[in-house]
Order: structure tokens, then C-alpha cells, then sequence
């Protein structure tokens, strides 16, 4: 498929876009219409796309979601139970039935691009495109021509949300492969506090391919969280973007737990723009069959006295592949920056593969900093040890997996997102057999 | 209980064992020694089933029933504990679902009920009381950050937990203090009863003044050269294994 043909799809629809009528607005998607068509879809030729090639956008022809696509009914969704607010889009639309945002606090704005863009426009123009600035990013560019509903989380200085907001976004269940745009936009004001908790998962027959970009604001001495599941379908092509800034004594900290989904390109450039600012980017991957996972991230340490830590640990068995590109660069005068980067991948099968680039670009001379990347298979002893105490070969086999990733989800500070999360993992595991009762003790 | 006969074995291809004839009645321990490099952990790891020990001939016949074609954790369902020379590190897995895992795996194999959880932590309680180990131990994650001594007795701890009618234990004295050595051995001898039997693996006679066998035998190249009783021990730490070693073991 044609990069252009992206856009003709959404012309030859002729429907409304969110944000109809606003004029900045369509300078920006003219804007990313010009550029995506400039650059087209990236290519391994790029060496940030080196390892990914989005081979599924050749096999098939992607419509742009029409109004009915997300009419489906769909039941089962998944959730981190008590939360303080929900939204749920199905193939990039708003399902207001499925959906409660009635009982957020005073403070707290949480809800669909579309809405905020007709209720509050200046606000939107003031926060839209802020953080998300890049010249060569040809899927931001295709984001910011097709931007689709997708969702505001706005939380007002000192307001400090106690429950996390949670949002699941379904992608499958059409005829025809279809492909959506969510643009993202989350504004976490001075001194402010929220986590949010992101599922994408994937339903029924039908492929789709989900562009999304998120911008994020973590303004000075605000603690945001940010945590999502990607469990796409076996027919789902996803995509992210994400751009975030971090303010002065600020705290980002974030956790993409790929436990499914045929192609997956996670990307995030976070800068630290604050002194005092904190990141935790962490991770975990689980695939299996011919699954592709890409988690690439840019690392900003632009002042000095800022911190972050990357742990990413991934298993893949059959002929999954793993990707992860991972850069922290340390501009020139940030000193006593601390950044720390660890990438590590369990291969449970010949056949899996995993290409890890971990890298540190280091301009200050007075920094702490330390990268590392290691590639194994399981433990034959271990396997062995527990085995020889009674211990069946699956049930061992699964402990090992856990313990590995267990210092992973580790990172994770939100100790009931992290017991749900650890849920998940097991569930993905061989004949769903595991530890039962006292895992989360080993914290 | 135990009847090796003519048993070798290879690892990656190259023979270790070369036609070992053991036979152990239950009720007896009997102890293995032999200079490094003699097949004494090639030997502990065949007869525990680990993946790569190559049976090539021979039969190990473990009450009536011959083992070669079973798997580990079958072996251990049936009563076979190997006490490792090394003990692994599990990170992130807390020692007491371990042992809980592992009781509950051989009850089911055996066909009787799971323990639940209070009556599980009932009978770890007494364990580690009776093996002077601390509550703290339990909770940490399965061997790490564990000294040599607390390793060793984490073994122990395991063995006294799931019972076995034949333990192996694979130098187990290696890294230990009189102290420890004192407690691993009071360990192994509290399990000492009519119908249980023991293999205690040791390169030095110092454990065996701890756990008496009723056996010394001296393995070297591949096979049993000699046996004894306890003095044949005694008469190894005086003379050395001079007179067994060949010219592989040289």
C-alpha cells in the first residue's frame, strides 16, 4: 500500500474529522498530510526502522474507520478494577455505553479529543502539538493528518487524583482491514498527581492497524504513571508514538507490559527539561508464533541533576522477534545526570530472535550513567533444580519465566497495577500453570 | 532399595561412567569417595535424571522399578532427593512457594491431598525449628544472597520437607564450617530410619565423623574400585587416592 493512500481513504470517506471548522487545526493536519506524503511509510533503509519493516500494511488494503465500525458489541474488557474513571473506544471510536467518567473529582478533565475540541478549543490549541514536535517522524506526521478521537487527561495544578483513570482501546471484529488514528493528549499540571492505565486489545476476526501518538506534559513537581498493556490480536498492526516532557522535580515514570499483537512499534522521546526531573521507562515483552515487538526510545537528559532508569526484559518463544533500541543522551552542560539502561531477553526457542541496541550519547563530563544488554536461554541447571525437587518441567519452566521478569515488573510502583500486571504475564504463560498465592510476597 | 548394575553413562559424548555396580539396602548409608574427576557428581546427576547424563548401559533399579527411562520430577515423586553440590539461585521466587510448590507437586503425583496453606506453614514451622533455621530464610528468594552454609542448609531444609526414602547428597560439605557441617549432618541424620537410605558424595573424610555410613566405596575411573566400612575412609584421608588413580586421573 501507498503512503498517499492512507489519506485518500480518509478524504474519499469524506466524514468529519474531530476538530471540524478549527482553523489551526488544519493547518496541522495539512502540515502532517504534506510531510507523511514526503517521507511515505518508513522503511528499514532508516536505521531507527532497521529492524522493523510494517510488512502487514503491504499485504493488506486499510480502510479509515467509517461511523459503524465501532458498533460492535464487545463484553469481557479488561480492567484494573477501581478506578476513577473509564473510557472505552472501539476501533478508534468513543463507546459512551461502555464508558463512566461521571464521578471524577473537581480538577480532573477526562475524555475524548472531540469533546475537548468543540468545549474548549483554546485550551486544545494551546496543548496540541506542544510536546509532539518532530521533523522526520513519518507516523507522527500520518497521526497528525488522520488524528482520530483518542483522549484528553487534563489534571489541574496540586490536584492529586488517588484512583488511576483507565482507558481500553479494541481494535478487530470488521470485514475489511481498518485503520485508526488515536491522538492522545495528556496535561499533568504543577505539583499535580495521576496514573492512568492504558489496555489495547484486539477482538475477533478482521486486522487492523492502530496509529497512535500521545503527547504528555508532566509539569513541575507532578507525578504521572503511565501504564498500558498492549494484548493486540494475531491480525493487528500497532503503532505508538509517544512524546513527554518532564518539568523541574518532576516524575514520569512509565511500563509497557507487549504481551500480544503481530506487529508493535512502541516509540517514545522523553525529555527531562527540568532540573530534579525523574523518569522510570520500563518494560516487559512476552511473544510467541510470528509475533514482532519493537520498543524504541529516546532519552533526553537536557539539564542537569535529572535521573532515569530503563529495565526492559522480554521471553520470546517460537519465531517471535524482539526489538529494542534504546538511547539516553546527555546534552552538554547536564551534569550529575544519572541514567541507567538495561535490556534483558530470555530466547526460549531456536528460532526466536532478538536485536538490542542499547546506546548512551554522552556530552557533560560529570555524569553517572551505565548501559547493558544481555541475551539467554533458560537456566538448564535451574530447570534442573526444580525439577529433581518434583517440580513438573512446565510448572518449572513458567517459575523461571516469572522469576526472570520479575525484577522488570519490579519497576512498577503501583503495587496493585504491578499485581495485575504479574496476573497477566501468568496468564500468558504455557498451559496457564503457575505460582499460585504468594508471588506478590517477593517484592 | 537400590541396585546400580553396569551402569555407564556419557555426557557430551564422552564416557564417564564405565560399568558401576552399587547395591543399597534400605536402612543403609553408604558413602561414595573418589579423587576429582572420578564420575562421583556424573553419578549423582544420572541417578536424579538430569538432561545430558546419558544412560549407554546398564540399569538402575530403584524399588523394582528401573529408573533410566523417568524423569526428574518423577524420580522425586518416588522418593529420590539429590542434595546439589551447588545449590541455584532463583531470584524473585520466595523459598516458601518453592517448598510449597514442590510438596504440593509430589503429593499430587503420589495421588494424595495438597496441603493448604496453614497446614503447609504448620509443618515448615517444625522443620525449620528442628533445623535451627530462621523464619527470615523462608521468606527470602530461593537461595539468594544466601551464604555457603545457609545453601546448604536450605538443602536440608528441602530434604527434610519432601522426606525421600533414597537421598544423595553431592558433597555437601564443600564450603562448610564445623558449624554448619554440624547442623547439615544432624539434618541428614534425623531422616535416618529403616526404610530411608542414603548416598553421601565426598571428596574428604571429615563429614562421614558426622553421618557414620554403613559403606565406603572409592569410585575412580568410572567405576568402583574398592569397598569397605567406615575405616576405609580413614585409611583413604591417611593415603590419599594414589593408589586408585589411573592414567586418566592422574
Amino acid at each position: 500500500m501507498t503512503a498517499v493512500s492512507f489519506l485518500e481513504g480518509g478524504l474519499d470517506a469524506n466524514r468529519a474529522l474531530p476538530g471540524d471548522g478549527l482553523d489551526w487545526l488544519k493547518k496541522r493536519r495539512d502540515k502532517g498530510a504534506e510531510k507523511f506524503g514526503a517521507l511515505g511509510l518508513p522503511t528499514p533503509k532508516l536505521e531507527s526502522w532497521k529492524y522493523t519493516r510494517l510488512r502487514p500494511l503491504d499485504d493488506n488494503t486499510y480502510t479509515p474507520v467509517l461511523d459503524g465500525a465501532g458498533d460492535a458489541s464487545v463484553k469481557d474488557l479488561p480492567s484494573v478494577g477501581d478506578v476513577a474513571g473509564r473510557l472505552v473506544f472501539v476501533n478508534g471510536k468513543l463507546r459512551e455505553d461502555l464508558s463512566d467518567v461521571s464521578d471524577l473529582p473537581e480538577g480532573v478533565r477526562f475524555g475524548p479529543l472531540d469533546e475537548i475540541l468543540k468545549d474548549d478549543p483554546a485550551w486544545a490549541e494551546a496543548h496540541l502539538g506542544v510536546v509532539a514536535q518532530d521533523a522526520d517522524q513519518a507516523m507522527l506526521a500520518l497521526n497528525d493528518a488522520m488524528m482520530d478521537s483518542g483522549f484528553v487527561l487534563h489534571v489541574q495544578k496540586g490536584v492529586v487524583l488517588r484512583k488511576p483513570v483507565e482507558v481500553v482501546m479494541v481494535g478487530g471484529m470488521t470485514d475489511q482491514p481498518v485503520a485508526y488514528f488515536p491522538r492522545n493528549l495528556i496535561v499533568i499540571e504543577p505539583n499535580a498527581q495521576a496514573t492512568l492505565v492504558k489496555h489495547h486489545v484486539g477482538r475477533g476476526v478482521g486486522a487492523y492497524f492502530a496509529n497512535a501518538a500521545t503527547e504528555i506534559d508532566v509539569a513541575d513537581g507532578a507525578i504521572f504513571k503511565n501504564y498500558k498493556v498492549q494484548a493486540e490480536s494475531m491480525q493487528a498492526t500497532h503503532v505508538s508514538t509517544t512524546h513527554a516532557r518532564v518539568g523541574r522535580d518532576a516524575t514520569f515514570e512509565s511500563f509497557n507490559l507487549s504481551i500480544g499483537g503481530l506487529l508493535s512499534r512502541s516509540e517514545a522521546w522523553i525529555t527531562l527539561a527540568g532540573e530534579g526531573a525523574h523518569c522510570g521507562f520500563n518494560g516487559a515483552y512476552m511473544m510467541r508464533g510470528n509475533e514482532h515487538c519493537d520498543n524504541t526510545s529516546y532519552i533526553d537528559m537536557a539539564v542537569p541533576n535529572t535521573t532515569c532508569k530503563q529495565v526492559y526484559k522480554g521471553v520470546l518463544d517460537d519465531a517471535a522477534r524482539a526489538v529494542f533500541q534504546g538511547k539516553i543522551h546527555v546534552a552538554r552542560d547536564a551534569q550529575k545526570a544519572d541514567g541507567r539502561m538495561l535490556n534483558k531477553t530470555l530466547l526460549l526457542s531456536n528460532e526466536a530472535e532478538i536485536d538490542t541496541k542499547p546506546e548512551l550519547e554522552i556530552y557533560a563530563d560529570d555524569v553517572q550513567c551505565a548501559h547493558g544488554a544481555t541475551t539467554g536461554q533458560l537456566d538448564q541447571t535451574a530447570l534442573f533444580y526444580l525439577r529433581s525437587r518434583g517440580i513438573p518441567e512446565a510448572l518449572a519452566r513458567n517459575m523461571l519465566v516469572q522469576s526472570f521478569l520479575g525484577d522488570a515488573l519490579d519497576e512498577i510502583t503501583d503495587a496493585h497495577v504491578r499485581e495485575v500486571f504479574m496476573d497477566r504475564v501468568v496468564h500468558w504463560l504455557p498451559a496457564h500453570c503457575y505460582l499460585a498465592g504468594e508471588w506478590k510476597e517477593s517484592a | 532399595m537400590l541396585e546400580i548394575k553396569d551402569l555407564h553413562a556419557t555426557v557430551q559424548g564422552k564416557e564417564i561412567l564405565k560399568g558401576v555396580n552399587l547395591i543399597i539396602e534400605p536402612g543403609e548409608v553408604h558413602a561414595i569417595m573418589g579423587p576429582n574427576g572420578s564420575g562421583k557428581s556424573t553419578l549423582s546427576y544420572v541417578l536424579a535424571g538430569r538432561d545430558g547424563y546419558e544412560v549407554t548401559g546398564g540399569r538402575i533399579i530403584y524399588e523394582g522399578e528401573d529408573l533410566t527411562e523417568l524423569d526428574p520430577e518423577e524420580r522425586a515423586a518416588k522418593g529420590i532427593f539429590l542434595a546439589f553440590q551447588y545449590p541455584v539461585e532463583i531470584p524473585g521466587v520466595p523459598n516458601s512457594t518453592f517448598l510449597n510448590e514442590a510438596v504440593n507437586a509430589v503429593r499430587r503425583y503420589r495421588g494424595e491431598d495438597e496441603l493448604d496453606k496453614i497446614q503447609f506453614v504448620k509443618m515448615l514451622r517444625a522443620k525449620t525449628k528442628e533445623l535451627n533455621m530462621s523464619d527470615e530464610m523462608l521468606k527470602r528468594a530461593v537461595n539468594v544472597g544466601f551464604s555457603g552454609g545457609e545453601k546448604k542448609r536450605n538443602e536440608v531444609l528441602q530434604m527434610a520437607v519432601l522426606e525421600p526414602k533414597l537421598s544423595i547428597l553431592d558433597e555437601t560439605d564443600s564450603g562448610l564450617d564445623i558449624d554448619a557441617l554440624k547442623i547439615v549432618s544432624d539434618g541428614v541424620n534425623a531422616l535416618r530410619a529403616p526404610d530411608r537410605s542414603s548416598l553421601v558424595i565426598t571428596h574428604y573424610q571429615r563429614l562421614l565423623d558426622y553421618i557414620v555410613p554403613d559403606k565406603v566405596h572409592v569410585l575412580a575411573r568410572g567405576r568402583i574400585q574398592k569397598t569397605g566400612g567406615k575405616e576405609l575412609a580413614l585409611e583413604l584421608e591417611k593415603n590419599g587416592y594414589a593408589d586408585y588413580a589411573g592414567e586418566e586421573a592422574a
